[in-house]
């Protein structure tokens, strides 16, 4: 129970600081807008296919996460209030907080690009719901597990916003062939068994990520 | 060591000279000929280098993950070295296996780059070195660089088992055992060889393992010295 309630804590703290200056939340909508704006100068009359799409879709999703997801931790070291976090809670109470603030932001951004797309792509229409809803769900999960375990490392670098995507990349390309595949399926109304075999890798991702990120937290952040 | 040394000098030696120079010929009768394979040719003598350089380039990973993880249990900093050591030749491996794959893509498949599961791995393998390389350079302080970086390559190697177990087979591919394959899937492919052929490969496998062993513990020993002098700064 107090395991629970420390978590809370973290995830109250980080939301009343982020709604105080509203930093992330902003940079990643704006962040978002704009790299829309750029596909649709780049797409405006073209007749494109879903799997087009849905890679689309999803490049967005990846590059606002690497601008903003960051922050969560890069923000303890730049306040230097690291050190204080480190005194009053277990490293899994701060781990599993700023994980649960990165599921909340990667799933608020998800909604927000999957808005944005159906307004301006015509093209963009999902005909099997459950199958985008699960998959939206399921990638936000993955995509804030991965973020958050990177975000820890690289707070402690010298170069910290060109390094997150570097790191990131590479342990995100088995989750984004993924979730590019299904929304692909999603949009072009399979039945929801179809995509089966996608769901199985994408919650084995999630959990191997949370599970190994859990085990490795304890050394990233205790100094 | 100097055993391991002239050991991997011998295997290699008589892979170069058996791979090269044992004849393919359409019914191979004695143990000194190699059978034609059909769409290979002369070719398939790249299965000798190709394949036991990539698996050096995995093994590379796989020490440096497995002293990585020594590291974070023991604080030792023999192991940092033995993990980067491992890890800078593992990175020359895999830029060796993605050249020779790929001049061997473009004479057999057309093209140098398919994005096929198995050269979408090395790449990502490639970017995984290349990420470690980039976080220890970018971080201050010796503790702080051993032990962030033995995590991100635990952390790397965690995804793995998508690469080698479950890409392959969603994915359809050119390499043998790949999905749509008529031998099958499997994770590595299965070895359809005759047994001279396998024979000369397996040498080539342990050559190139032994190698690598030798070639890291010449590294690990610059590297210790290295971090001496500067230690005596």
């Amino acid at each position: 129970m107090e395991f629970l309630t420390g978590i809370w804590g973290v995830v109250a703290k980080d939301v009343r600081s982020e709604l105080r200056t509203r930093y992330a939340l902003n940079a990643l909508l704006m962040f978002v807008v704009t790299s829309v704006a750029t596909i649709l100068f780049a797409l405006r009359e073209d007749e494109v296919t879903t799997d087009v799409l849905s890679g689309m879709f999803w490049v967005v999703i990846f590059f606002t996460a690497m601008s903003g997801l960051s922050r969560i931790f890069v923000s303890e070291e730049e306040r230097g209030t690291a050190m204080t976090l480190q005194l009053v809670a277990s490293p899994s109470v701060v781990y599993f907080g700023k994980l649960l603030f990165n599921i909340g932001l990667t799933l608020i951004l998800s909604c927000a690009v999957t808005l944005l797309y159906l307004a301006v792509f015509p093209l963009f229409m999902i005909k099997s719901m459950e199958l985008f809803v699960l998959t939206i769900v399921l990638g936000s999960l993955g995509f804030a597990a991965a973020a958050t375990i990177i975000a820890a490392i690289i707070a402690k670098a010298n170069t910290k916003g060109t390094l997150y995507p570097v790191l990131s990349f590479p342990i995100l390309i088995p989750l984004l062939m993924t979730v590019m595949k299904s929304t692909a399926r999603a949009l072009d109304g399979e039945i929801f068994s179809a995509a089966f075999g996608e769901f199985q890798i994408l919650a084995s991702y999630v959990m191997i990520m949370v599970a190994g990120s859990f085990l490795l937290f304890d050394y990233v952040w205790k100094e | 060591m100097k055993l391991v040394k002239y050991a991997a000098i011998g295997c290699i030696s008589f892979v170069i000279i058996a791979g090269i120079a044992i004849p393919m010929v359409p019914q191979p009768q004695s143990w000194l000929e190699f059978p034609v394979i059909p769409g290979l040719e002369e070719k398939a003598r790249n299965i000798f280098f190709h394949v036991p350089v990539a698996w050096a380039s995995v093994l590379g990973f796989l020490f440096a993950l497995y002293y990585g993880f020594r590291y974070l249990r023991s604080r030792d900093y023999e192991y940092d070295i033995k993990s980067v050591s491992s890890a800078g030749l593992g990175m020359m491996f895999c830029v060796l296996a993605t050249v020779t794959g790929s001049i061997w893509a473009k004479f057999n498949w057309g093209s140098f780059w398919n994005w096929d599961p198995r050269e979408t791995s090395i790449f990502i393998l490639l970017l995984i070195y290349g990420a470690y390389f980039a976080l220890r350079s970018a971080l201050g302080t010796d503790e702080l660089r051993a032990r962030l970086s033995a995590v991100y390559a635990i952390l790397a190697g965690m995804t793995a088992p998508f690469f080698i177990f479950i890409m392959p087979r969603i994915v359809g591919g050119l390499h043998p055992g790949a999905k749509g394959d008529s031998a099958g899937s499997a994770p590595v492919a299965q070895l359809h060889m005759p047994p001279n052929m396998l024979l000369v490969f397996i040498i080539g496998i342990i050559g190139f393992s032994l190698f690598f062993v030798w070639l890291l513990h010449v590294r690990v020993r610059a590297a210790r010295i290295e971090y001496q002098l500067s230690q005596e700064k």
